[in-house]
Formats: C-alpha cells, structure tokens, sequence
C-alpha cells in the first residue's frame, strides 16, 4: 500500500518542518508541548537561553508585516543561542520582481539552517519546504487563510496548562473563522489531542461554508453557543483580509458576537478566554473580558516563546 | 561476558556507604541536585539520609548536552527545578552511574546558568569507569567493570527502595 507521506515528516515519521497541525499524529503535538513546558523555567533564570543551537543560523522570512509574531520567534531562536537573521521581504527583493523560490535560494546559499515563514498566501510556506535542500527545515508562522501552526500550538499549550485534560472539555472559537488561520490550526488540534466537542460560532457569512466537515459544531447564536464551554477562543476580526460586504459594521459585529462579561457569563464560571492578539478591543473582545480575571491572554504569549523555542529544537534535531 | 554472569552490588548498601562519606562533608549550606532521572531519586534519598536543610534541585541537562547534532533532542525533556540561590551556594551534584563524564559537562554548564556556585562536587552511587572527559566524583558507593555493551540503570520499587540492573547498551548510552 502506497500511502502520501505528509510533507511535514522526514522518513522516520519525525517532524522535519512545521507547516500546519493538519495531519500531525497526537504523539507529535504532546511531544512539542511538553518539550515546551521543559523550556518554561529557562525564562527565570539568571542567563535566559541555553546553547542547543549554537552556530545554527536562522531567517524569518516576512512576506508580510507582523511585528509580535517575528518578535516572539526571534526571542526563541535567541534563547536557544541561534542567530537571527530577519528579512522584511515586501520591502527588500520581492519589490524589485524577485520569486519568492529566488529568494529561498540566494538565503540558502547563505548558509541557513531554518526558515520562519511568513506570506499572505496560503500554500507559500509549503512551496518552499518543497524547494530547500533537505537539511533545512521550514516553520510556517501563518501563510494567508490557510494555517498558523505555532499559534495553534500555543493555544494547546495554554488550555494544556489551565485544564489539564483535553478529553473532557467543550471548547467554543467565536468570530471571524472564515478568514482565520488561527482558527483552523485550532480546529486540527484540538481534535487531533481528544477535544471531544469543538464549536464555531459567528455569522454566516464568516464560516467557511464546510466547516462541520472538520468535525465541529456550528452556531450562529452566540448565546447557545457558549454555554456552559471550558474554553472560550476569541478571533481576531481580520478588516485587513476583507473584502466586500462579510459584516454591516464592526460596531454590529460587537453587538451580536464580541466577547462581554453577559456573553461570558453563559460559559462555565471557570471558563478561560483566549485571543491570538492584536486585539480589536470592543469589536470582538470587550475591554472588562480581555483585562478580567478569566483572560488569559498574556500567560498565551509568553507561553508562545517557549513554544517555539521546543518547534525549533526539536525541528534542528531532526 | 553476559548479564547474568556480572553481579551488581545492593543500591540500598551503596546509598548506605555514599551517606557515611558524604556526611562530614554536608553543612546547612549545602544544596543537592540530582539528575533526572537516576541521579533525581538518588539526591532525594540523600536528602532525607544527610537531613538537609535545602530543598534538592532536579536537572534535565538535555538542552546543553553534546550530542544534540547526532541525536537531536531526547522525548520528554523535564524541566528543570532548581529551589534555592546558586550564587555562592556549595553545590554537589547527584548522578545514579558515572560513566564518559558528558552528561556532568553539560549539568555543570547549565548550573552556571542560574549563577555563580561557591563550590560543586559530585556524587555517583556507581562510578563504571570509561571516562572521556577529565571528570572525577569526590563520593563514590561502587566502581564497577560493566563492558560497553551493557548499561547499569538504577530503578526505584513503588515502596521507595533502590536497586541497580543491567540492560543492553542504546546508543543513548555512550552519552552518561
């Protein structure tokens, strides 16, 4: 029997790159948790990096602009000795008609050992894991519509920390799924980790129109909803990624979907919230939520470094 | 030479002889930290035998270890606890079984991560020779001949007590 060999593993069935948690075994994404949850004490100490990747040079390739994101992948890299190299390509060779395989190549001719991949189309990370030579591995840190796996993987490891077990929880991600690679990371894992109830709460028009096909529920009454959920994911609303007429306003958007203390109130009294940042603060999260006592949106970034920190570890021993 | 045919000394005689030796050599000051996960049971059992006032320390030295490029990282790295202040503390570090002297490497390298120790020695319940780097346990329970092949690994009962057995050689091994 032939099967398609995922282009995240190497022959070993080991992670070699990491493009999306679609399609990862659970056995993978507890490994990165808890090689994760290892790196957590290396933060408090007196020197906050450890030399496992010592001489490794590592490029963040940015074909669009995210400051928070490339920030927190250099802050791993750095803490694990690497050095970082980022590149800011909308403004540098792509504008002067350079392809983005090009450009992959002149850095690899550099002596790379790892890309961060950034690019507002879907499908451009894997393109280029397929092209770099293989002892180069290639992490996608979200390419259009389509995936954002360390995102997603630090929201595991956020719900991980709070909940302990997966296996009995009802987790809800509310808004803007349509046009959110966040969402779908969240969708693969938490099912491929025993979620058993995932829900997708928003408009019509901002579900994916198969989204029950990836084994979740869907409401559109965001008061059915969230009751009685363990976990509340909140989306970023993406202004930048629409086009036409998805929502009349985002005052409306906050009328029906954002996230306040009424809404929030239907969900169990320990539910915790989440958002993947930035956040639009009283668009899809009310300020009283995102400061108060069930957010748990700044413990998600720093867990975010540590995150990274196990992907790139365990990607370059590979 | 098989499994069977070496005998292993008793865990529980070698904690016995390694409490005897380190126990002049303690104050309130000194602190204890183990190596997971071997050398972490071994610190807490001498931890209790010395009566030590400071809590141990456990170390997973898998981020500082050599052979990162060969093997990549270990499933299921801990993380590390270090429970007390290491600048100017008398450290001594706790090893199940002492062998090529890279795993002491890489737990000294990450100790100086949290700071700068008055002192560190070491203590190995079972010192099994076969040293490549200049590394030297101040207490010892046993030095024990065990050809390459095999592996001596300390295992704990539910009950607490310890006890030593040989396994075939991983290529993990070469490594302690």
């Amino acid at each position: 029997m032939f099967l398609a060999r995922n282009p995240q593993l190497n022959s070993n069935g080991e992670l070699h790159h990491l493009l999306s948690t679609e399609g990862l075994p659970r056995e993978i994404l507890t490994q990165i948790l808890d090689t994760a949850a290892s790196f957590t004490g290396v933060t408090q100490r007196e020197v906050k990096k450890v030399p496992l990747l010592r001489g490794k040079a590592i490029f963040n390739l940015f074909f669009e602009a995210s400051t928070r994101t490339r920030t927190t992948f250099e802050i791993a890299a750095k803490r694990l000795s690497a050095d970082v190299i980022n590149l800011a390509i909308n403004v540098s060779s792509q504008s002067k008609g350079e392809s983005v395989l090009d450009t992959v190549a002149n850095l690899s001719a550099m002596q790379a050992d790892m890309f961060i991949v950034r690019h507002s189309e879907s499908g451009a990370p894997h393109l280029i894991a397929r092209h770099v030579s293989p002892e180069i591995h290639v992490i996608n840190a979200g390419d259009g519509r389509h995936a954002h796996p360390t995102q997603g993987l630090l929201d595991m490891y956020t719900i991980r920390h709070y909940k302990k077990d997966f296996t009995k929880l009802v987790v809800a991600i509310v808004g803007d799924v349509l046009h959110s690679r966040v969402a779908r990371s969240q969708i693969h894992a938490l099912t491929t980790l025993g979620v058993p109830e995932v829900r997708v709460i928003g408009p019509k028009t901002l579900l994916p129109s198969h989204v029950d096909k990836l084994g979740v529920h869907v409401y559109h009454d965001i008061s059915k909803g969230l009751k009685d959920v363990d976990v509340v994911m909140t989306l970023r609303l993406q202004n930048e990624r629409m086009q036409g007429s998805f929502l009349p306003s985002p005052q409306e958007f906050f009328k029906l979907y954002g996230l306040n203390a009424e809404k929030l109130a239907l969900a169990k009294p320990d539910a915790i919230v989440l958002h993947p940042g930035p956040m639009n603060r009283g668009v899809e999260i009310d300020s009283t939520v995102a400061d108060g006592r069930q957010s748990v949106i700044l413990p998600q970034v720093t867990f975010g470094i540590a995150i990274r920190m196990a992907v790139m570890s365990i990607l370059a021993g590979n | 030479m098989s499994e069977n045919a070496i005998k292993l000394p008793d865990a529980e005689q070698l904690v016995a002889v390694l409490t005897a030796q380190m126990r002049p050599h303690v104050t309130p000051q000194t602190a204890l930290v183990g190596i997971v996960t071997g050398g972490a049971w071994l610190a807490e059992r001498l931890h209790r035998e010395l009566g030590l006032v400071l809590p141990c320390g456990t170390l997973d030295a898998s981020f500082y270890r050599d052979d990162f490029q060969e093997k990549g990282l270990k499933r299921g790295v801990r993380r590390s606890e270090i429970p007390f202040d290491v600048e100017d503390r008398e450290l001594i570090l706790v090893d199940d079984v002492l062998y090529t002297g890279r795993t002491i490497r890489a737990a000294i390298n990450e100790l100086f991560d949290y700071g700068r120790p008055a002192s560190i020695r070491l203590a190995a319940l079972v010192d099994r020779g076969g040293r490549e780097l200049p590394v030297a346990a101040q207490f010892v329970g046993a030095v024990i001949d065990v050809p390459a092949q095999l592996s001596i690994e300390l295992q704990r009962a539910a009950d607490g007590r310890l006890s030593l057995a040989l396994t075939p050689a991983t290529n993990q091994d070469r490594a302690g």
